[in-house]
């Protein structure tokens, strides 16, 4: 079988799955819907590494293939074709979309087992799975802007999944609408681009490109930066990043999938793949490394004040997107996605991780109940100190190997890249700080009371359920969130999953050693083919000080938590009695959910109140309907007026009548 | 003096609009029949003076027709007066007027 052959299939298992979950919806007993999910990615999975082998028997450069299933709408203006493109960029993105959503599937099982919502559940993770998927081989810009949409649809089912909340359906209202925003900057793009290009199909437009556009000419910015737009809102990237830490309102093994591993990385899969037209518009890339690195800044400093732990890990999401947005504009291509890929392990880790630790607390997500956790989960404790240690980027870890390469290649660029370079380290030492003043709050100290029950082999229950955001009682009649909560030490499950992405924080940074091997980039390479400065290969003098400043400083993060969160508790007192100013603007999130509140949201609907009482009352039903009834209202008066029940009346209307007639046609003739 | 056709439609005319203004001023609804029935009988006049006139026996046939129709039609007539008086309702159109609008 052809490696689009494999493709296809990889995109068929999943819709397969989705449907027929939600076909038999009541038919599925027990888990076995999870199961059967959980096989479909894994088939989708093995597929993808069919491809993978397929793709490698051709000749490096001819690896780019093009598989139409049927041509949609082929005229002279328009050419939309079902068409996937199957290039070493998208097998990569396939397999580790598949390969984390796997494991995230398997993790799921036991974390929604009590729920209601379990083959609801399944059925719309595969759906989000299809819909990224689809997103990632999509051939041309209709099939993106398809597979954009859904995985837009799929985050708002998933994130609004209890929807018996509040919070939830709020969240999940703020994603897509945010989302949307980026929608229109995707498609105005696309409009930008296609107008010179009159194709819609990714390969003729990438080779028609230099020869249509200036280097730097204004259409070509205008479209990359509109596209930079749908890139920033799907990754969470100033000033559209507002709701990804909203969007922690969805269960954690869907913040773990969706808001960590696959979907925020759209935006980096979105700019590595128009790197054709991207090359063509410095400018836009410029100011895609400027907000990448200023998220990475404020994302991290955001991280220290927060106190919900998924909020914690969803800042740095965000932060660790930031970097990979930076990476790739700069034309680091295989830096970013390598770290695309360590980051979705040690991230989905981190938030599994998290998930059993909620489970362990019963449902609070707040970091100030915590506290001793470590002798009462040990696995937990384990795979969150590897996810932390390869989010801190500490050698060996994976994430030590692919921050560094971004940060190097931001080096060995030179110029005003310096700027980046020293943000990312700023921010690297921020990623350290946070995470490891979560792991020392949770794990270390004194055991709370959940943490005593538990060692002494008692799962703690919560007596009133409470919604963990804001800690109103809810009635949990409806079945979900399911009553039971489920931790790793309990679940063969979890620790499967748990287990395997551990391996994966720890050892894939071995596929990306500099000077050493570079699997990832001489795989990528057939992509990225003309591409300025893919193979740079940084001097040895820059090299040392980046892996030997990136080690320091993640140690030194690591023990400055210690010192403030651990040792001396005084001391951090005493800087938030210093810095109280600080302290307002990390917890109020940099004032941006506010002031994107007041700006936008505010007046929006002061206007749609306005319109009602105004405009709508007055013109439309006033004016139009009022309008109209009245007209109708006058003319059937007439006319009832001519039904007067009188019969001579009727005989004196007939005789006029006919009279009429007759004389008509008397005059005539 | 011959007699031209003019006269007998003349006739016709006049017999006809007689019917015509007794049918529309008449407020018994046995007078507005007996002047419907003038109207008819107009109209037959003014067919046998053609029949006469072109010497073919057209217009008698079609006369004898109108005057089976204006039988028929006379008989509903007649059995709606009665069906009033049975009701007790007030035998004057002006004041039978339940399918006001």
């Amino acid at each position: 079988m052809s490696a689009t052959t494999y493709a296809w299939l990889a995109l068929l298992m999943p819709l397969v799955g989705t449907v027929g979950l939600a076909v038999g919806f009541k038919l599925w007993p027990g888990k076995t819907a999870g199961y059967i999910a959980t096989v479909a990615i894994l088939l989708s999975f093995l597929a993808g590494i069919g491809a993978l082998i397929q793709l490698e028997h051709h000749p490096a450069n001819h690896r780019e293939l093009v598989s139409s299933l049927w041509n949609y709408a082929v005229t002279a203006g328009v050419d939309a074709r079902l068409s996937i493109l199957v290039d070493p960029l998208s097998v990569f993105m396939v397999l580790v979309v598949s390969g984390v959503s796997t494991l995230i599937h398997l993790y799921s099982i036991p974390y929604m087992e009590s729920d209601r919502g379990f083959v609801r559940y399944f059925s719309y993770l595969n759906y989000f799975v299809f819909s990224m998927l689809l997103l990632v081989l999509a051939g041309n810009f209709l099939f993106l802007i398809v597979g954009w949409a859904f995985v837009g649809a799929a985050s708002y089912l998933l994130i609004s999944f209890w929807y018996r909340r509040r919070t939830a359906t709020k969240a999940g209202i703020e994603a897509f609408v945010l989302n949307v925003f980026g929608d229109v900057g995707l498609v105005l793009g696309t409009f930008f681009i296609f107008r010179h290009t009159h194709t819609l199909e990714f390969l003729p437009v990438f080779h028609a490109a230099p020869h249509l556009f200036a280097k730097g000419s204004a259409d070509i910015t205008a479209g990359c930066i509109l596209l930079l737009l749908g890139a920033f809102a799907k990754s969470a990237q100033i000033p559209l990043h507002t709701w990804l830490p909203n969007a922690m309102e969805g269960p954690t093994p869907v913040s773990a999938l969706i808001h960590a591993a696959t979907m925020v990385t759209a935006g980096v899969y979105l700019i590595a793949r128009m790197h054709p037209l991207f090359e063509l518009a410095p400018a836009a890339q410029d100011v895609g490394a400027v907000v990448g690195a200023l998220t990475l800044f404020v994302a991290g400093t955001i991280g220290l004040a927060q106190t919900d732990i998924k909020r914690i890990v969803a800042y740095s999401t965000m932060s660790q997107i930031g970097y990979m947005i930076m990476g790739v504009s700069i034309g680091a291509y295989a830096a970013g996605l390598f770290h695309l890929m360590t980051h979705a392990f040690f991230k989905a880790l981190l938030f599994m991780a998290a998930g059993s630790l909620i489970g362990a607390m019963a449902g609070e997500q707040s970091l100030d109940r915590m506290g001793g956790f470590r002798r009462a989960l040990p696995f937990t404790y384990a795979t969150f100190l590897i996810g932390g240690l390869a989010l801190a980027a500490v050698p060996p870890f994976s994430g030590f190997f692919s921050k560094d390469e971004i940060l190097l290649a931001a080096a060995e660029r030179g110029g005003w890249h310096w700027a980046l370079y020293a943000v990312g380290y700023i921010g690297a030492l921020l990623t350290s700080l946070y995470t490891f003043r979560l792991i020392f709050r949770a794990f270390h100290g004194e055991p709370v009371k959940e943490a005593r029950e538990l060692e002494a082999g008692h799962l703690p229950h919560a007596e009133v359920p409470r919604n963990p955001a804001t800690g109103e009682v809810e009635d949990t009649d409806v079945g979900f969130p399911g009553p039971a909560h489920a931790i790793a030490e309990r679940s063969w499950e979890m620790k499967v999953a748990m287990g395997i992405l551990a391996v994966g924080a720890v050892g894939a940074g071995f596929l990306q050693i500099p000077r050493t091997d570079h699997v990832i980039e001489n795989f990528l390479a057939p992509t990225f083919v003309g591409a300025a400065g893919y193979h740079l290969r940084e001097g040895t003098a820059k090299l040392a000080l980046g892996l030997s400043l990136s080690t320091v400083i993640s140690l030194a993060g690591i023990g400055l938590a210690y010192l403030l969160w651990r040792s001396r508790p005084a001391l951090l007192a005493a800087i938030k009695a210093r810095a109280g100013w600080l302290q307002a603007l990390l917890e109020n999130r940099w004032y941006f959910d506010l002031a994107l509140y007041r700006g936008l949201v505010e007046p929006a609907a002061a206007l749609g109140q306005a319109a009602r009482q105004g405009f709508e009352r007055y013109v439309i039903e006033g004016a139009f309907v009022g309008g109209a009834q009245l007209a109708a209202a006058a003319g059937s008066a007439l006319v009832r007026a001519l039904q007067s029940g009188l019969l001579r009346a009727y005989a004196a209307l007939l005789t006029v009548g006919a009279a009429g007639v007759a004389l008509y046609f008397l005059v005539r003739a | 003096m011959p007699v031209t056709i003019g006269a007998y439609l003349a006739v016709s005319a006049i017999v006809f609009a007689l019917g015509v203004a007794g049918v529309i001023a008449k407020r018994n609804p046995l007078v507005v029949l007996l002047c419907l029935e003038l109207m008819l009988n107009g109209a037959n006049l003014a067919l046998i003076a053609f029949s006469r006139m072109w010497g073919n026996g057209d217009g008698q046939i079609f006369a004898l027709v109108v005057m089976a129709i204006a039988a028929c039609e006379v008989a509903i007539g007649l059995g709606l007066i009665v069906a009033i008086y049975r009701r007790q309702l007030p035998i004057d159109v002006d004041r039978l007027k339940e399918l006001k609008g």
